[in-house]
């Protein structure tokens, strides 16, 4: 694999930042787009543009089985049964926010319990906090060990008799702790609770079957699987999509409407009311060429050697702390610096052209446990190198010496 | 632009060794302030006298050099100052952290005005203006005696 070239397909390489090469180390917020990606979204609006799903002009007609087609790819790719099972949303939190309130609405009442665990983003619990007030519904988390992991065992303690669904992160945006999902998706099974994985960070490194990991829900950020932003993917087992109420009503989604009442379309579109992100999800086709020409197994491979190259380099420096140690670790290296706030740190490295996030990454709950009020984290993507990593160590060298003047 | 402009050295000292960060002792008024998209946080203590005279002021919180700094700076130079003034040189720092090239203020000192204006480097950081502005925006609720909490997103 010779990341060279295909670093070379992202122009967004092609710019410097203050006069520096740019050096991304925040994939884990939003990827960079290849130029296949771009040039799709051009190409379409300016050769091949027309709503989808409505008229039957040439155009329409096009657009539709573009449309469809990307349905059909994110499938195989994911392995899902039933292309149906793949519904496009405008991003991961709206697919969770799906979930939260048509399974809220129809299965949950007062005293059921959610089970999220301490590594969940925002994203994954202030949806379920809206069925607080609305149903009486109550929430657990499941505890993260000294390693800044959800084991097995923390979830099994944590499963009541009131357990009604098990909501929990693929991979930690924070720590970089995968999750054993196929295990836990099996535990829950075997006590009849569904499962949702909030896949974000999990979808753009990892290999994914569906079938194999047997969970009922899977949410996607396509922003972060170098695809366009808007646009989400909600996998859910057909089961659900069927037995769920629709989430939003609107044009698209209904089979009659009369002044008496409605019916629903069948799937996909009872989950896609309104004109959807069409220039996206054909674009976001794209993406999931780009990401089978290198294959995910080799992104895997590739990521999971930097990562050791990374936490080598910054376990070498004294100053730098890094945040957790999981023993199954994505691509994500969080880190603190004696005396040095992560803003100043993330402030510094970009004078350097070395783009980190700071703060509690919409982790609030894990950074009060670990007793930290921001952290600095480098992610990264299939376009790093270990220069990169190199580069960021050097930027960490003159945060010190700028703070120890 | 020279990041030793933005951290200089009484940023750094201030940032690192931050004045007044304590709990005032039957303090009379006190805010909350909280910047969501960082995390910063702080919470600032009056102690106003009958005259109306701030005869203490301290604050408790977290965040950045810059924002500890800016509460550090700010509380030196806040006592024994009267509601008044104090709201004359909240202004006048917030018009000088957004456009204003100085402050105009004759309250305080050409050397105390320095001390502030070494703030002024977060002007070519946009989105470091409010960690620098944070403590004065929760100064001015403290003033009033605010249950809200200040939330910079609230904020220009």
């Amino acid at each position: 694999m010779n990341i060279n070239k295909i670093k070379k397909q992202f122009p967004i390489f092609n710019n410097k930042v203050h006069n520096n090469d740019l050096v991304y180390l925040d994939s884990a917020n939003s990827s960079q787009k290849p130029q296949m990606v771009v040039d799709r979204i051009y190409d379409f609006y300016t050769k091949e543009f027309s709503n989808v799903g409505r008229s039957v002009h040439y155009l329409a007609v096009a657009a539709t089985n573009l449309y469809e087609n990307t349905r059909t790819m994110m499938q195989k790719y994911i392995n899902a049964k039933d292309p149906n099972e793949i519904v496009f949303t405008k991003g991961a939190t709206e697919a969770i926010n799906l979930v939260a309130n048509t399974f809220g609405q129809k299965f949950l009442r007062e005293g059921d319990e959610i089970l999220l665990t301490e590594l969940e983003h925002h994203s994954n619990y202030v949806p379920w906090h809206y069925l607080r007030k609305l149903k009486g519904v109550k929430i657990n988390f499941a505890e993260i060990n000294n390693d800044g992991e959800i084991t097995l065992e923390s979830i099994e303690k944590s499963i009541t008799p009131k357990t009604k669904m098990i909501a929990i992160t693929h991979l930690s945006n924070v720590t970089g702790a995968i999750l054993p999902i196929k295990e836990i998706t099996s535990l829950a099974h075997s006590k009849n609770i569904p499962v949702l994985i909030d896949g974000c960070q999990g979808a753009p490194h990892l290999k994914l079957d569906m079938q194999d990991i047997d969970c009922d829900f899977y949410a996607i950020s396509c922003h972060k699987m170098y695809g366009p932003t808007g646009l989400g993917i909600l996998y859910a087992k057909k089961k659900w999509l069927d037995a769920l109420p629709p989430y939003q009503g609107g044009g698209g989604m209904i089979r009659e409407v009369k002044k008496e009442g409605i019916s629903f379309g069948d799937l996909p579109n009872k989950y896609e009311a309104g004109t959807m992100a069409t220039a996206q999800v054909i674009a976001f086709g794209e993406s999931i060429k780009f990401l089978n020409q290198i294959g995910i197994e080799n992104i895997e491979k590739h990521e999971s050697e930097l990562t050791k190259y990374g936490e080598e380099v910054l376990r070498k420096n004294n100053s730098v702390k890094l945040v957790g140690n999981p023993k199954n670790k994505g691509s994500v290296l969080s880190f603190t610096l004696d005396g040095i706030h992560a803003h100043d740190i993330a402030t510094i490295l970009d004078e350097d052209g070395v783009a980190i996030r700071a703060g509690h990454h919409c982790c609030q709950i894990l950074h009060d446990k670990l007793g930290l009020s921001a952290t600095a984290r480098a992610s990264l993507g299939v376009y790093n190198t270990k220069d990169d990593l190199d580069k960021l160590n050097e930027s960490i060298n003159k945060c010190k010496k700028i703070f120890d003047r | 632009m020279d990041l030793k402009e933005l951290y200089q050295e009484i940023i750094l000292d201030h940032g690192k060794n931050p004045r007044n960060l304590r709990k005032t002792e039957n303090f009379n008024k006190d805010a909350k302030g909280h910047n969501p998209l960082c995390g910063d946080k702080v919470h600032v203590f009056l102690k106003i006298d009958e005259k109306k005279n701030i005869s203490d002021i301290s604050f408790e919180g977290s965040g950045c050099a810059i924002s500890m700094a800016s509460a550090s700076i700010m509380t030196d130079l806040m006592k024994e100052k009267k509601e008044k003034e104090v709201k004359e040189l909240i202004e006048d720092f917030l018009q000088m952290i957004k456009e204003s090239p100085e402050m105009k203020t004759k309250i305080i000192s050409e050397n105390e005005k320095t001390k502030l204006m070494s703030l002024s480097g977060v002007k070519q950081y946009p989105m470091r203006v409010k960690c620098a502005t944070l403590a004065w925006h929760t100064l001015t609720s403290a003033m009033k005696n605010s249950q809200e909490e200040t939330n910079t997103e609230k904020f220009d």
